[in-house]
C-alpha cells in the first residue's frame, strides 16, 4: 500500500537524498511531505495525514526531540511511526529520543537497504 | 588500540566509503584514482572545500574539495534540480556529502583507533585561497573523478597525545566578493 511520508530536516539535501534512496529502496509512496523544522512539521500535519515520519535531531526552531514530544501527545498522531534521522554526534540524542516513543533512528550514510527494512519492520 | 595506522588501510577504507555514499545514496559514479601521501597542501585553491574534525584518543580531520563546477553539478545531482552557481544549498550539499563519507570513514576507523566524535562540517568557497590544518602528521589523498572532473577526500589522523596544536586556517590570498 503506497504511503504518505513525512521528510523533517533542515537540509534540503538530506530530504532530496532521503527520497531518493526511498526510490532506490522501491518503497511505495504516494505523497512525500517536506519540512524543515518541527515548526513546519506540525503544520502540516495538521492538514494531511501520514503514515510514517524521518525526522532529524538537530533542527533550527523547533528540534526533532521536541517535535516528538508533541507527536506522542496528540492522539491524531501519537500512533505515526517516527524514526529519527541521526550523525554520529547525536547518539545520546537518539536514546533520549528512544525514550520520548521514536520508533527508531537511522545513522547517516544509510543505504536502501537500511530504509526498506526499517519501513518494514514498523508498517 | 593502535598507535600507528597504516596509509594503505586509510586510503582503502575512503574509497569504499566514498564510493557507497555515491552510488548507493547519491547515484553517482565516481572512480577513485590512486591515493598518496600529501605533506603541504598546494599553495592556492579554487572551488570548493569542506572540513570535519575527529576527537577521541586520535584526533585528525577529514577534507572533500572540488571545483566550483563539480560541486554545482554534484548538488544538481543531490537535489534534483539545476544549479549553475555556488549558493547556500550547494554548500548544505557539500556539507552533508562531507558528513556522510567522512562519517563513515570514521566508523571503520574506530575499529583501529577507538572512538572517536565527528564535528559539524565547516564549508569555504572561494578563489585564489590557501586553506591548511596545522597538524605534523601527512594527510592521505584519494583523488575521485566524475565525468573527469576531480573530486579529492583527505584524512588525517594523529594520536591525542602527540597532536600539537590543531587548527584549520583559511588564509586567503585575494577575496571574492559576491
Amino acid at each position: 500500500m503506497p504511503l504518505d511520508l513525512l521528510i523533517v530536516d533542515d537540509s534540503a539535501a538530506i530530504r532530496k537524498i532521503l527520497q531518493r534512496v526511498l526510490h532506490q529502496a522501491e518503497v511505495p509512496l504516494r505523497t512525500v511531505y517536506e519540512a524543515g523544522d518541527g515548526v513546519e512539521a506540525l503544520a502540516i500535519l495538521k492538514e494531511k495525514t501520514v503514515d510514517f515520519i524521518f525526522s532529524d535531531i538537530n533542527m533550527p526552531n523547533m528540534d526533532g526531540l521536541e517535535l516528538l514530544t508533541h507527536l506522542k501527545s496528540k492522539e491524531e498522531w501519537k500512533k505515526v511511526p517516527v524514526v529519527m534521522i541521526t550523525t554520529e554526534g547525536s547518539q545520546a540524542k537518539v536514546m533520549e529520543a528512544a525514550q520520548l516513543g521514536a520508533a527508531g533512528y537511522l545513522k547517516k550514510p544509510f543505504t536502501p537497504d537500511q530504509i526498506k527494512d526499517k519501513i518494514a519492520g514498523l508498517i | 588500540m593502535a598507535n600507528t595506522i597504516e596509509q594503505e588501510r586509510v586510503s582503502e577504507i575512503v574509497r569504499r566509503a566514498t564510493e557507497e555514499v555515491f552510488t548507493a545514496m547519491l547515484g553517482v559514479t565516481v572512480r577513485a584514482g590512486d591515493a598518496y601521501v600529501e605533506q603541504s597542501p598546494p599553495d592556492h585553491f579554487d572551488g570548493v572545500v569542506s572540513f570535519i574534525g575527529l576527537a577521541g584518543a586520535w584526533v585528525g580531520t577529514g577534507s572533500i574539495s572540488c571545483s566550483s563546477e563539480l560541486a554545482c553539478s554534484l548538488s544538481s545531482s543531490f537535489l534534483m534540480t539545476p544549479i549553475d552557481v555556488v549558493d547556500e544549498q550547494v554548500l548544505d550539499a557539500m556539507g552533508e556529502l562531507t558528513n556522510m563519507i567522512i562519517g563513515s570513514v570514521k566508523n571503520e576507523m574506530e575499529a583501529n583507533l577507538g572512538p572517536m566524535g565527528l564535528s559539524i562540517p565547516t564549508v569555504i568557497h572561494g578563489r585564489n585561497f590557501a586553506a591548511r590544518s596545522l597538524g605534523r602528521d601527512a594527510w592521505t589523498v584519494v583523488p575521485f573523478w566524475s565525468d573527469d572532473r576531480r573530486l579529492d577526500v583527505k584524512v588525517c589522523f594523529t594520536p591525542k597525545d602527540r597532536a600539537a596544536a590543531h587548527e584549520h586556517g583559511v588564509r586567503p590570498k585575494a577575496f571574492l566578493l559576491t
